[in-house]
């Protein structure tokens, strides 16, 4: 493998039904960085039916090329067919750097192609960086977040990693930007299309999603059921863009489910102000929230470990703190629109 | 129907701490543990058995030599036969070489219309090792399932497939290869019977494979063979204490409140 033969940065535009993915954008706000760094373009790739004209928007955020497979065969993503792709274009181009997000696709989609190709993969990076070699440097954690490892795939290209949804900046949308968009091939046959996707059942839309909440007010066991919520609701309301969440053991007790959970197994989160009620913090807990701007503790024990990472804490029952905390925030918001 | 389940050992993660005062992690008399999502794997397996009367379910783990007292865990529960990749050269392999490795066991045995991996390992946490296996055995993958039939005449599966914001449920032939997510199954205990027949009965010694077993030369397999390489590791630094607020929680809320607003967060 001639290593010097791979030159510029990949950012998989992941996709649903033709909207963007919010990490697809995180990815070029990210792989700009890294781009300019080494001096080398920042290229899109975009997979999917009748999604070329999201190309524009990619552009818009910083893409200099974009590399489109649309084909009705890319309707609904599979590993056989966008695995198929996305390896052909790799062979053809030769990028030294492909990211993907760390989403259910992206995750599935990236060890797929890294077999194909034969390279090393680095799931779920929380930091990228280039090294005086021009090699990718790539942090993650491991043991539970107990542990962060550095990792170079120094040897092979692509160097390819995974990052999680939430983790890095977006890319700042700049109209002006200009770009070139690629056609990709389709070489995938009916036979090698051996998933058939039957049926796809999706959130409602309308809801916020935890990675893209500006405020979320998150609970845990503490809340004692799943009434506690509507409480927890009612609070986040006193915020725009926001949304509850909740921790495993809230899950587990049936209260909300696994979409709303924070965590290492859960969504990573950095949102403007993250409310943690009667969660105790846990380490896999706080590896999923401990990136919030702010985070607002209210437990009743004053030894729970979730203090050590708050930036305000409050001992106390959640069911006096939180209707108080409302009731207080009501009226700071009518006295300022006095 | 002939099924492998992918089990790992691994150090249960809850149970690590780090040193208060080198930021070093104590590794010892942590206890090690059959990787959870690989206890699922093996539920959904010997629910296929009772499906299937005659079905086969093979364990197989690539680790230490005292991995294996971990697999009758699994013998314990119902599985038929333990399958033990060993050899000095696996060391330090990383996922693709990992997927290599388990991939030529899996070859081995031959004639698998199934293979079943835990979703993500709880040491790693990379969910990459099970799909990696599929493509180099050629056959289709699905990752994070919820939910998975088999039709009776054992050529299909259907599965349920996690997502971001939702599910899927997607048809697959078999052979093939899932991943399995918690939300599958409750795994049912292992029963004493069982597990005192997996520690007598001959067919459920495990048994044990090196690199000539499978068939792989030393140059492609550990930590040499592997494409991406741990250079440093380090425990992530403690964020600084922040405030208590005191008082009763009217207090409270209302000292919280004048924060936020402060910081322009109340609007
Ligand atoms: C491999 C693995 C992955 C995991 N991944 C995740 C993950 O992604 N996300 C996650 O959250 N967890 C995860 N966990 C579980 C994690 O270890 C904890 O068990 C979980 O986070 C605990 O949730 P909790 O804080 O709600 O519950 P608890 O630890 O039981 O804490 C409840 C807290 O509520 C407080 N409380 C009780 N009543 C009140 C009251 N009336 N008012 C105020 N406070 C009150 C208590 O003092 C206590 O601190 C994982 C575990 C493992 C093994
Ligand atoms: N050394 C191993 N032995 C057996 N199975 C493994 C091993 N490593 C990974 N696996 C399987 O691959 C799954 C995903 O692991 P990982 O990619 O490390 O998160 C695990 O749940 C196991 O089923």
């Amino acid at each position: 493998m001639e290593l010097s033969d791979y030159k510029g940065i990949w950012a998989y535009a992941e996709q649903h039904d033709g909207k963007l993915q919010g990490v697809a954008i995180e990815l070029l706000g990210e792989g700009r960085k890294l781009a300019d760094e080494l001096g080398v373009e920042l290229c899109s790739v975009l997979l999917g039916s009748n999604v070329e004209s999201l190309a524009d928007e990619l552009i818009a955020h910083g893409a200099d090329k974009v590399y489109v497979a649309d084909d009705p065969k890319l309707d609904k993503y599979t590993s056989d067919a966008y695995a198929r792709v996305i390896t052909d274009a790799v062979n053809e181009y030769k990028p030294e750097i492909v990211l993907m997000g760390a989403t259910h696709d992206g995750r599935d989609l990236a060890p797929t192609v890294a077999a194909m190709l034969e390279t090393g993969l680095t799931a779920d990076c929380t930091k990228l960086a280039i090294n005086d070699d021009k090699n990718l440097v790539q942090t993650r954690p491991a043991f539970g977040g107990n542990l962060m490892a550095e990792i170079l795939c120094a040897k092979h290209r692509p160097q390819m990693a995974t990052v999680r949804p939430g983790v890095m900046d977006k890319a700042k949308l700049d109209a002006g930007h200009k770009g070139e968009v690629i056609k990709l091939a389709v070489n995938v046959t009916e036979d090698e299309m051996r998933i058939k996707v039957l049926d796809q059942v999706r959130e409602v839309a309308g809801k916020v999603a935890l990675t893209d909440a500006s405020v979320i007010v998150s609970g845990g066991l503490g809340m004692g059921g799943a009434d506690g919520f509507k409480m927890l609701q009612e609070l986040a309301d006193e915020f725009s863009n926001s949304t509850i969440g909740c921790s495993r053991a809230a899950v587990d007790a049936g209260w909300l489910d696994h979409s709303y959970q924070v965590g290492q197994t859960g969504v990573t989160v950095k949102p403007d102000i993250y409310f943690a009620c009667g969660i105790s913090g846990m380490i896999q807990h706080v590896a999923g929230m401990k990136g919030s701007k702010l985070i607002v503790a209210i437990n009743k024990n004053p030894e729970a470990d979730i203090f050590d990472i708050a930036d305000y804490g409050i001992v106390g029952d959640v069911y006096k703190v939180v209707p108080a905390l409302i009731a207080e925030i009501k009226a700071a918001k009518a006295a300022a629109a006095e | 129907m002939k099924i492998v389940v992918t089990a790992k050992r691994v150090p249960d993660t809850t149970e690590v701490k780090t040193d208060p005062v080198t930021g070093t992690l104590i590794r010892k008399g942590v206890p090690h543990i059959i990787n959870p999502d690989d206890v699922h794997a093996c539920e959904a397996a010997l629910q296929i058995k009772e499906q299937f009367p005659g079905t086969e379910v093979n364990i197989m783990t690539m680790g230490q030599a005292d991995a294996g007292i971990k697999q009758h865990e699994l013998l314990g529960m119902g599985a038929d036969h333990a399958y033990l990749l060993n050899d000095r050269f696996f060391g330090g392999a990383d996922t693709l070489v990992c997927s290599r490795t388990l991939a030529a066991g899996i070859k081995k045995l031959g004639d698998v219309d199934l293979v079943l991996c835990g979703h993500q390992a709880i040491d790693g946490d990379t969910a990459q090792v099970g799909p990696e296996i599929a493509r180099r055995l050629g056959i289709p993958s699905v990752s994070c399932i919820c939910g998975l039939q088999i039709s009776d005449d054992g050529k299909t599966a259907t599965v349920t497939r996690m997502l971001d914001d939702g599910t899927e449920t997607l048809e697959v032939p078999l052979p093939a290869l899932f991943t399995v997510s918690k939300e599958i199954n409750e795994p049912r205990y292992m029963t004493i019977y069982n597990l005192v027949d997996s520690f007598s009965d001959p067919a459920k010694e495990v048994t044990i494979w090196n690199h000539e077993d499978i068939g792989l030369d030393q140059s492609v397999l550990g930590l040499k063979a592997s494409p991406t390489q741990v250079v440093k590791t380090f425990t992530p630094a403690p964020k600084g204490a922040g405030e208590m607020i005191e008082g009763t929680p009217e207090e409270a809320a209302a000292a919280l409140t004048a924060k936020l607003v402060e910081k322009h967060l109340i609007k």
